[in-house]
């Protein structure tokens, strides 16, 4: 073999004048890389207690813990991690799948103690704990511990890009808004089975919805439900709280999606749309549900109002066995859900899917005829076990402003263009008001204006007290209003109606909002009145709020019925309120003004009608 | 002579973990050697089977300690092929880059392992010394030294930070400029020539038989390498050559393992210059909800001491229903060593089995 020389080891002797390369640590520091997984941190701000670091830890090293300190309310659980360093592998699987974020590791990774229960910790950071987290000053290596560490020290974090959930939802596909504002088609066209699976299957099981909802929907189950591709199974865990899911489908407020942790840094996961597709897939409801009415208990209750409230109401004590009548002055079942949200959002067949399959249990509707003039109130109560109110805002409420009497008011607007005769519209619209409602009506004046006066110059303007930042509405309301071209005048209010010499109306002279709540939070909004600005239009709408009409209540009865501070029917833990027998729910109890609290009002009336009943 | 048993290991200076051998010996004759695995038994395959995809992934890379990276890439390229996930172009780079540098740190480590059993202590020094200048990269890239958890299902972790070219360049300038200094006292030195050559030889024909991998097979003199074979990563992207030597013994097996490095040394420079942009990872499924159909697949890469392969059974749930891996020093530890320990003497014993390139944890699994 050649150059095994004898002598070329000796070139090695070399080394002995060159500097050793060993560090002498501690006393010589060595910088951990950036991306050291050390130790954890985790902000308790962000940190939603969602637990989904416990789930999927490999170690079991994460438990969620209690924290009485902390308040437990939409979105978040009073839940922190806790880790157990006996067990954890520092793989940072926790980091990557932390919805907000907050769970990250450190450069840190020194802890020497005497106590093995010190390696159990919670952790928190620097903020909640200065006490622990040194500067570089103050910071010694040989002092390193669990409760020495050095400040601004983070390592491994969570990147979206490497996540292991999806940010981004399934996107919905919708009418293009140049076509869907000129005519009343359904805006959503709904998710495919595929795209159904799809977003499905990006839900971490966290269970956060599940709180936020008003009813307590079981989400999760229906949601594995769909992506298990079986809509039946989904349909079912559903009706077990919910009995209008192609209603709710549509126009549920989703208090869930405001919840879900994946909203936090992406987008929420589309519980709604997907409830929706769950509803409309299957077509039978009867065959697909296999529900039955409980035996017979004999016991009679009427529903006054067939709203949300109502039907589920009388849907639930159906199943118990009770029987049930409910009374409406619409033709149809729906309530609220029949004559405000128009066409485009909530057509009419997906309304009448829910109230027969309800219907088909037993529950006799009977429509057309109104409490207080048809039928009488006293007379109910005599006939019946049990009455439930669930009656509802069906009142709007009026700006007051001069000549307010020429402007139109949002339901009867409404309520007519959805079942009665449709409106002859102006050219130019104003509507008052910020809210859903608002955006509603004037949605619905626009797709007016474009059937009434095709090609013509039209506009649709909207005047809220609320800034941009505070307005009732939904975002993706807000959004898809401005899709489709509606102007928004953030931050006015009314001053006053202005005519022409005719007597019509010429426009709406407004004022700057100084602003719109008080210290404590409450509406009260102040002006600056000399900054005015006048809008043209030929119509105005208002719609600035709803108030119950309880004028079917015999006045010996009314004066019965306690209301609540915020002038709410009150009601107690079971759902009946101050006069024996009647219990309610809805718009007229909570203060919430949506369908699916209505729904969480009627399960606890249920139970307590059913108690009630029963002699419980 | 009498024939006397001898025990070698566990719990022996010149061991390679917990390992140990039986020897009956005849004088300082090896008369006969019988492998004695069992005593690293962690049960990883069965630990599998409870743990979901996702957690899986942590873990497989403990199977082996000296080399985790190459059971980590097993692992994500058996449940991309059954789960039908694809590898971003950059991905496969970032791959072949990160397992060339696994390599090299690993032969690095052998290396100290096996001039540290022969006594060239200075040898052993830089080999560990140049290893943590590889660790030193990892860290950076992935947070960890020695468990990288880097290469999961999808692609790799997270992408190479800023100016991190440049570092691998260094590192491996600095450690290539010391490769005439090792020739010098360690591969060309006259000493080790004599301590190493005609030890542990065995045939092409015997190590085909007995089902030998990696560099035990190329110094025999058979060209095989998987990453040659069966390209996976971005291994077919670039030239190199397969480095063989023809004795069979523990000179040529350790002159391959030097060999090796420096074509993976070149192969990083050449995998960088042609490294695509773009993204390293293609999201996998929802973690919690991820089931992958009925399936199994077999995949085999070459690990830095030979083929490594992984069986990998779903039976349609959210864990792997069977895993089983096929690591190189499950025959260099049983059959090979059994083979070339005999007719050897006593004092050889653990040359020939550091030259053979076994780790224990990798028998035991």
């Amino acid at each position: 073999m050649t150059g095994n020389s004898i002598l070329s080891p000796f070139n090695a002797v070399k080394y002995l004048f060159v500097k050793p390369k060993t560090i002498r640590y501690p006393f010589e520091p060595k910088e951990p890389a950036q991306r050291y997984r050390g130790f954890h941190v985790n902000d308790w701000e962000k940190c939603t207690g969602c637990g989904n670091c416990a789930d999927i830890c490999p170690n079991q090293a994460i438990q969620m813990i209690k924290m009485p300190e902390l308040e437990s309310k939409s979105g978040q659980k009073n839940e922190r991690p806790r880790l157990d360093y006996g067990r954890c592998c520092f793989c940072g699987l926790c980091v990557d799948i932390c919805p907000p974020g907050s769970l990250k590791l450190t450069r840190d990774y020194f802890h020497i103690h005497f106590d093995p229960k010190t390696f159990v910790f919670i952790p928190k950071d620097q903020k909640t704990e200065p006490g622990k987290y040194m500067s570089a000053e103050d910071y010694s290596v040989l002092k390193a511990s669990l409760s020495h560490r050095k400040k601004d020290y983070e390592g491994f974090v969570s990147d979206l890009k490497f996540a292991l959930f999806e940010p981004d939802r399934v996107t919905m596909p919708m009418i293009d808004p140049d076509v869907r504002k000129l005519s009343f088609i359904e805006q959503v066209v709904g998710y495919n089975p595929e795209e159904a699976k799809k977003e499905a299957s990006r839900c971490l099981e966290c269970r956060l919805c599940e709180e936020a909802c008003p009813a307590h929907l079981k989400i999760s189950d229906y949601i594995q439900a769909i992506y298990e591709d079986k809509p039946e199974e989904s349909l079912k865990k559903i009706y077990e709280d919910n009995p209008i899911p192609s209603i709710c489908g549509r126009v549920c407020m989703a208090y869930c999606e405001q919840a879900c942790s994946l909203s936090i840094r992406g987008e929420a996961l589309s519980v709604r749309w997907l409830k929706r597709y769950a509803a409309d897939t299957i077509k039978d409801f009867i065959t697909a549900l296999e529900l039955k009415p409980g035996t017979s208990t004999g016991k009679k209750i009427a529903v006054i109002g067939a709203g949300p409230g109502g039907l589920s109401v009388a849907y639930f004590l159906r199943l118990k066995g009770h029987e049930v009548n409910v009374y409406d002055a619409l033709p149809g079942g729906g309530g609220t859900m029949r004559t405000g949200p128009p066409v485009y959002r909530l057509p009419l067949e997906s309304i009448d899917k829910d109230v027969n399959y309800i219907r088909s249990l037993g529950v006799e509707f009977i429509f057309n005829t109104r409490i207080g003039k048809d039928v009488f109130f006293e007379d109910l109560l005599k006939e019946y076990d049990a009455v439930f109110l669930g009656t509802g805002n069906t009142k709007s409420r009026s700006t007051k402003v001069k000549n307010y009497e020429k402007c139109e008011l949002a339901f009867d607007f409404l309520s007519d263009n959805k079942i009665g005769k449709q409106r002859k519209v102006g050219k130019e619209i104003i509507v008052i008001g910020g809210g859903n409602v608002a955006l509603d009506v004037a949605r619905e004046a626009l797709r007016l204006q474009n059937i009434q006066y095709p090609g013509e110059n039209i506009a649709v303007k909207t005047v809220s007290l609320e800034d941009w930042h505070e307005m009732p509405a939904t975002k993706e309301e807000i959004e898809e209003a401005k899709e489709e071209k509606i102007q928004f005048n953030p931050a006015w209010g009314p001053k006053e109606v202005v005519l022409d010499n005719d007597g019509n109306v010429k426009g709406l002279l407004c004022k700057k909002v100084k602003s719109v709540f008080d210290k404590e939070g409450r509406f009260a909004p102040t002006f600056y009145e000399e900054n005015e600005m006048f809008l043209e239009g030929d119509m105005i709408i208002e719609a600035v709020g709803q108030a119950p009409d309880f004028s079917f209540i015999p006045e010996n009865l009314f004066e019965k019925l306690e209301f609540t501070e915020r002038k709410k029917v009150k009601v107690d833990e079971k759902g009946m309120t101050s006069i024996r027998k009647v219990f309610a729910g809805g718009d007229i109890v909570n203060v919430n003004l949506d369908a699916v609290t209505a729904i969480a009002d009627a399960k606890v009336a249920s139970v307590g009608i059913d108690a009630f009943l029963s002699g419980k | 002579m009498r024939e006397l048993e001898l025990y070698f290991g566990p719990q022996h200076l010149g061991m390679v973990g917990n390992f140990s051998i039986t020897l009956n010996v005849e004088g300082d004759r090896i008369v006969k050697a019988t492998a004695n695995p069992g005593f690293l038994h962690r049960g990883f395959e069965k630990l599998m089977e409870q743990r979901t995809w996702i957690q899986n992934f942590p873990l497989v890379c403990r199977i082996n300690v000296v080399e985790p990276d190459h059971m980590e890439l097993m692992y994500a390229m058996a449940v991309e092929k059954l789960a039908g996930i694809e590898v971003p172009e950059r991905a496969r780079f970032i791959r072949s880059i990160y397992l060339e540098l696994a390599r090299i740190g690993s032969h690095l480590f052998g290396l100290w392992a096996y001039a540290n059993m022969l006594g060239f202590d200075t040898v052993a020094n830089w080999a560990m010394y140049h290893r943590d200048l590889v660790l030193d990269l990892f860290e950076e890239l992935t947070g960890g030294r020695v468990y990288h958890i880097y290469i999961w299902p999808g692609g790799v972790r997270r992408d190479f930070p800023e100016g991190f070219k440049d570092r691998i360049i260094n590192t491996l300038h600095t450690i290539g400029s010391c490769v005439p200094d090792y020739d010098n006292t360690f591969f060309n030195n006259r000493v080790f020539y004599k301590r190493a050559k005609n030890i542990g030889k065995i045939t092409c024909e015997e190590a085909k038989r007995m089902g030998a991998v990696g560099q035990v097979l190329r110094a025999t003199g058979m060209k095989q390498d998987i990453r040659k074979t069966e390209p996976y990563a971005a291994y077919d992207q670039v030239d190199w050559e397969i480095p063989v030597r023809t004795d069979g013994d523990a000179y040529s097996r350790i002159w391959v393992v030097r060999d090796e490095m420096i074509e993976s040394v070149h192969m990083i420079f050449k995998l960088l210059d042609k490294m695509p942009e773009g993204e390293v990872y293609n999201k996998i499924p929802n973690p919690f909800k991820w089931k992958i159909p009925d399936k199994d697949a077999y995949v085999r890469c070459e690990s830095s001491r030979g083929e490594l392969g992984l069986y990998l059974v779903s039976n349609g749930g959210d864990k792997p229903y069977r895993a089983h891996f096929r690591t190189p020093s499950y025959n260099h530890g049983l059959t090979i060593l059994e083979k070339a320990l005999e007719n050897e003497s006593i004092a050889d014993v653990g040359n020939i089995m550091i030259s053979l390139y076994i780790t224990a944890p990798e028998i035991d699994r």
